[in-house]
């Protein structure tokens, strides 16, 4: 059976240190604030994060000692911008919330870096640049933008670029919209990184970067009739390499693989990897439980994970009638599922992510809960992100859920877990043992104590 | 009835009221209503609806007093038209996700743009009368009227279910109704 994964040993075992903690100490959240992803770019060195208010912020990585076992590094602001602002449909008389549902970075092809935001209904590509150097000794222009006499020139001179302070501006380079009429929940940049696609309940759509004013549908369905509804989208990402393939994944707990060489509209899928249900299990809130809230490839392509309320599963590409591993997330929580479903809860959308060589996965909970499951050691660890545990480079003890019988010193039982701290977004250093975890509206960085 | 069977129909009946006060309160919900958690939402009161439906069943004819309001109940989830509406336009998210829309004649009469301003008064029927139009006691007190226009969808293959009145009508009660027309 799994085991804790609690004591430090050698050779490798994971201790998770306090590093960072991002965002107002108050208790008193303003909505705006409530962090709604969380993104490292490809290289670890930039972390953005959205929030409901529609703003992107961008923190940057500077490594303060590179030498291992002291590693340090800390993220600071770097660039903070005004994403995505409140709309409204005169047509069907709706607000688009501001709200940014996913931020995803494209990979770097010259100085400037770029990211693609989305809300509800539009996405938007943002470029962000570092400006070092600023111009000087126009001719027709004084040092403070006035405009000089012109009979009062009487050379001519080269202006030269001298140094200024590191400005870091983000410009939206692209729009991309009016093409959902329901609500986006996902972007994936393809592998070509030419093409993108975005995903709402209903529809998949494919982007190409450049082009704004047209995009394909390939993945569609709506029935004929909307009272034969029974499954929606509710996440999509392409292939880490092949550029052909995309998943996607629906209320109903189901994955389909899609090969868009097949056909234009890939309605059929090439996989569909399904697993049956356990009746003895069957609720009321079976089928709630089971939508997927999140699925994501492995960066070697070979797996992808998805997450449902109660678990993450570990899929093989290759085998479609059961995921290859299962971890429960919070298992305790089957028998209070309509109480979860009173409060809302059981409606959380709750993200996964692998760590740079797939041997870890990791997903949050409750109570301001994260879990990590170790794949290859078969471990399993709960880790808390509280202002409590937030000394520099406290190691993060291991926390325990009592689920019933005699609670044990350190055990926090079921019934005084705090539904309304959730951790929703969390993501993980491409190489480095780095995490981000976002609680309401902080975001906190641990990192390994031996990185 | 056993008491296994009442604490059931207890449940199911308080997941239903809970589920349609969900279903009130997505209505005024910033960005519109949410068409993932409307299908969950109806899921859910599909399970509680069949779930009260089979223990009722099993225990045999229904006690006279509890019946009204709980037809009422399900009366109210079957409510809502939904529209069938293919590709003349995106149909737009209900607010009135519970009751039929004012916008539902499109689906029905194909072509025939409808003037929703001017819409005739000799058209519009009040489809259900008598116990069914009082409130069951949880909703808001303040309930809405049926639209008009629900009358138009009797003749619709799914339209024969919403008439109140027999129990057994409840078996053939499509929830499907709930989900929007969006």
């Amino acid at each position: 059976m799994w085991s804790d994964w609690g004591a430090a040993g050698p050779g490798g075992d994971m201790q998770w240190c306090f590093s960072q903690v991002k965002g107002a100490i108050d208790d008193d959240v303003a909505e705006a604030d409530i962090i709604s992803t969380v993104e490292f770019n490809h290289t670890g060195e930039l972390l953005a994060t959205g929030d409901k208010g529609g703003r992107v912020v961008i923190f940057q990585q500077e490594i303060e000692n590179k030498n291992p076992p002291q590693f340090r590094s800390e993220y600071n602001v770097y660039s903070t911008f005004q994403s995505h602002e409140p709309e409204f449909d005169y047509l069907k008389s709706l607000e688009i919330e501001e709200k940014i549902n996913k931020i995803r970075w494209l990979p770097q092809k010259n100085a400037a870096q770029f990211l693609l935001s989305t809300n509800d209904k539009t996405i938007k590509l943002w470029k962000i640049s570092e400006r070092d150097k600023r111009p000087e000794g126009y001719n027709l222009k004084e040092e403070d933008g006035r405009y000089k006499d012109p009979n009062t020139i009487t050379s001519l001179r080269v202006p030269v670029l001298i140094p200024m302070d590191l400005m870091v501006e983000a410009s939206p380079r692209r729009v991309f919209a009016n093409a959902h009429t329901y609500h986006i929940n996902s972007i994936s940049v393809n592998s070509d990184n030419e093409t993108y696609l975005s995903a709402d309940d209903l529809r998949i759509n494919l982007w190409h970067l450049e082009i704004t004013d047209r995009s394909f549908n390939i993945v569609d369905i709506k029935p004929a009739n909307m009272e034969e509804l029974t499954e929606v989208i509710t996440a999509a990402e392409f292939h880490p390499h092949q550029c052909n393939t995309f998943v996607y994944s629906s209320s109903k707990g189901t994955i389909r693989l899609c090969d868009m060489r097949a056909s234009a509209l890939c309605d059929k899928h090439s996989k569909l990897f399904e697993e049956p249900e356990d009746p003895s299990n069957r609720s009321f809130f079976s089928e709630i439980i089971s939508s997927i809230s999140d699925v994501k490839f492995s960066h070697n392509g070979r797996y992808m994970m998805t997450r449902d309320y109660l678990s993450v599963k570990i899929w093989d590409l290759n085998m479609e009638n059961r995921p290859v591993e299962t971890y429960q997330v919070h298992e305790y929580l089957r028998s209070k599922l309509c109480s979860l479903y009173e409060n809302d809860c059981i409606f959380d959308k709750f993200e996964c992510c692998w760590n740079g060589n797939d041997s870890v996965v990791m997903t949050g909970s409750y109570n301001n809960f994260f879990r990590m499951f170790d794949r290859g050691h078969r471990r399993d660890v709960t880790l808390e992100a509280s202002r409590e545990n937030s000394k520099p480079m406290q190691v993060l003890k291991p926390r325990k859920v009592c689920a019933g019988g005699k609670r044990k010193k350190d055990e926090i039982s079921v019934d005084s877990l705090d539904f309304n701290k959730k951790i929703l977004h969390t993501a993980w250093h491409p190489q480095d043992n780095i995490i981000a975890v976002a609680t309401t509206n902080n975001l906190y960085i641990f990192q390994d104590k031996v990185i | 009835m056993s008491a296994a069977i009442m604490e059931v129909n207890a449940e199911a009946r308080r997941i239903l009221a809970v589920s349609i006060s969900k279903l009130y309160a997505s209505r005024t919900q910033r960005g519109g209503l949410r068409l993932h958690r409307s299908l969950l939402l109806s899921l859910v009161m599909k399970s509680a609806r069949d779930i009260y439906h089979s223990s009722r069943e099993s225990e045999g004819p229904p006690v006279g007093g509890e019946q009204p309001s709980t037809e009422e109940a399900m009366d109210a989830c079957s409510g809502c038209p939904g529209e069938a509406n293919p590709g003349h336009r995106e149909p737009q998210p209900e607010p009135e996700s519970v009751e039929p829309a004012p916008e539902d004649p499109e689906g029905c009469d194909g072509e025939i743009t409808e003037d929703k301003e001017n819409r005739s008064p000799a058209r519009q029927s009040r489809k259900r009368r008598g116990k069914a139009s009082a409130a069951p006691d949880f909703l808001p007190s303040k309930r809405a009227r049926l639209e008009p226009g629900e009358e138009r969808y009797a003749a619709a293959p799914l339209g024969s279910c919403c008439r109140a009145g027999a129990v057994d009508s409840l078996s053939a009660l499509s929830l499907n109704r709930v989900i929007p027309a969006f």
